[in-house]
């Protein structure tokens, strides 16, 4: 049986007069780890950007568990959503940012119970516990006092993940995670987002340059290009025998860059 | 004599010493009109500030043509007009209280420009993260984006209090006895003019110099990093 949290479905984005998303098809099934892939400008963050309604939709609609996300019913028809409609359907995504975006002004503690205290009503002992928690499996017990700019980039993007999940979201949310760092701290990203692919429930999408990782950690690859999923399949599929010739030629220039 | 205070003119220090305690009765003068123009300013930036962001031009745009006309026009002006037409309209305020208003209302013009730059300046990935965490607007303007801008436009409100603090003289025109008023006064009844005009450009130094290193100090003591609201 078939359990589709994510539905793009026939989705169209526009910028002004540059279509970034293409009558776009996309599922994702519950606690699918799948990874995005493409040239830059392919619309792969618009896709995450949209689903953590960060962006709208031009036309077609986008459904998270079900229920539209762009959307809403009312008397029967489907109109656009209001604020209260996304503040709802948002709590089911977390996003973690290529530029960590972390808040500078709080401590990581407060980074992480803010959300759950004010958002979700958690009591703020309970929020401190669990953020002991998440910081104890990202590998960074006993930071929970220093500011986001006393840390390392690869620390502070482990307080990014560690944010986004203390929401329980159902989808997790990547975009090129490990970018923005220096190569000698990425590997303990990548350890931290690995292990947590292993979770049966979480639903994970990843936008990445890193085809090692995408090819360990992934249940499916999508490339995509201008504004289209252009081929897709299991990482062996993808990596090993792409069948478009955009795929090859792209990937060549990724595995040779 | 004035404020019931008695000059002694047997010497040059004899005077200013006994015209000390008349000056600083207009020094304080000075000062509430320095704080409550500058309090003013701060309320009434903030206000045009946000109503000049509003996402309706109808509201944003006389918003605009309002704060630029207040900075195009000298601030005599906006003084007499307070003063003089307000009360045609059966608004009669005390002269004080309408030169404080004049202060505020200029210098609110400048305020805004800070406060816009303060809270544009504010990364965009700071207000996606917020709404990722599913934050309301409100609460990212207070937890968010004010405690990041805060610390970022001390300096430059700073700079505009020491600026309202020079330009209160101009209140002398309607009658407010502020520091530069009741040195005149001294003089023009003592034919002597140079020693309380020294002692008002010296005691505006003092002013100055104070309200800068406040300002400064403030400056230092809110980390830029790790300011908390509460
Ligand atoms: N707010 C915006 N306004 C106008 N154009 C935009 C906006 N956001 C994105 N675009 C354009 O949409 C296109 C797709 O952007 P998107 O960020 O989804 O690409 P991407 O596949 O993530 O690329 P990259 O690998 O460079 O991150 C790009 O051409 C980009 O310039
Ligand atoms: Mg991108």
């Amino acid at each position: 049986m078939s359990d589709t949290i994510i539905k793009f479905d026939q989705v169209v984005k526009r910028f002004g007069a540059l279509t970034v998303l293409d009558h776009l098809d996309f599922n994702v099934q519950r606690g699918e780890k799948v990874t995005i892939i493409g040239p830059s400008g392919s619309g792969k963050s618009t896709v995450l950007r949209i689903l953590m309604t960060l962006e709208s939709i031009s036309e077609g609609i986008v459904s998270v568990d079900g229920e539209p996300l762009w959307h809403e019913e009312r008397n029967g028809r489907l109109v656009n959503a209001s604020e209260a409609h996304l503040r709802k359907m948002r709590v089911q995504l977390g996003m973690v940012f290529q530029q960590f975006n972390l808040f500078p002004h709080m401590s990581v503690r407060r980074n992480i119970t803010e959300g759950p205290v004010k958002v979700l009503g958690m009591s703020r002992q309970d929020a401190r516990e669990r953020a002991e928690e998440l910081l104890e499996m990202v590998g960074l017990a006993n930071q929970a006092d220093k500011y986001p700019h006393q840390l390392s980039g690869g620390q502070q993007q482990r307080v990014g993940i560690a944010r986004a999940l203390a929401m329980r979201p159902k989808v997790m949310l990547f975009d090129e995670p490990t970018s923005a760092l220096d190569p000698e701290l990425v590997g303990e990203v990548l350890n931290v987002i690995g292990a947590l692919a292993e979770e049966h429930d979480l639903t994970m999408l990843l936008v990445t340059h890193e085809m090692r990782f995408a090819r360990e950690v992934s249940d499916r690859v999508c490339f995509f290009d201008k504004g289209k999923i252009k081929e897709q399949g299991t990482p062996d599929e993808l990596f090993t025998d792409p069948k478009e010739e955009r795929t090859r030629e792209f990937l060549k220039a990724v595995l040779e860059g | 004599m004035l404020f019931g205070i008695e000059w002694d003119t047997s010497s040059d220090l004899a005077f200013a010493i006994s015209i000390l305690p008349i000056l600083l009765r207009g020094m304080i003068v000075t000062i509430q009109a320095t704080f409550l123009g500058f309090f003013v300013a701060l309320v009434l930036g903030l206000i045009f500030a946000a109503l000049k962001a509003a996402p309706l031009k109808i509201i944003s745009w006389p918003a605009g043509v309002l704060t630029e006309f207040i900075r195009d026009t000298p601030l005599l002006i906006q003084l007499f007009f307070l003063y003089y037409v307000l009360p045609e309209y059966g608004l009669v305020l005390p002269a004080f209280l309408t030169g404080a208003l004049a202060l505020g209302l200029q210098y609110s013009a400048y305020t805004a420009e800070v406060y816009r730059a303060g809270i544009e300046a504010i990364a965009k990935g700071q207000h996606e993260a917020a709404r990722a965490l599913n934050f309301t607007s409100l609460r990212t303007f207070t937890h968010v984006v004010l405690p990041q801008a805060v610390p970022r436009i001390i300096p430059a409100m700073g700079n505009y209090l020491v600026s309202i603090m020079k330009d209160v003289p101009v209140l002398s025109v309607v009658t407010v006895l502020e520091m530069l008023n009741v040195a005149q006064i001294v003089g023009d009844r003592t034919f002597n003019y140079l020693i309380p005009l020294s002692m008002v450009g010296g005691l505006y130094m003092i002013m100055t110099l104070v309200a800068s290193g406040g300002v400064r100090w403030l400056d230092q003591t809110l980390p830029k990093r790790g300011l908390s609201l509460k």
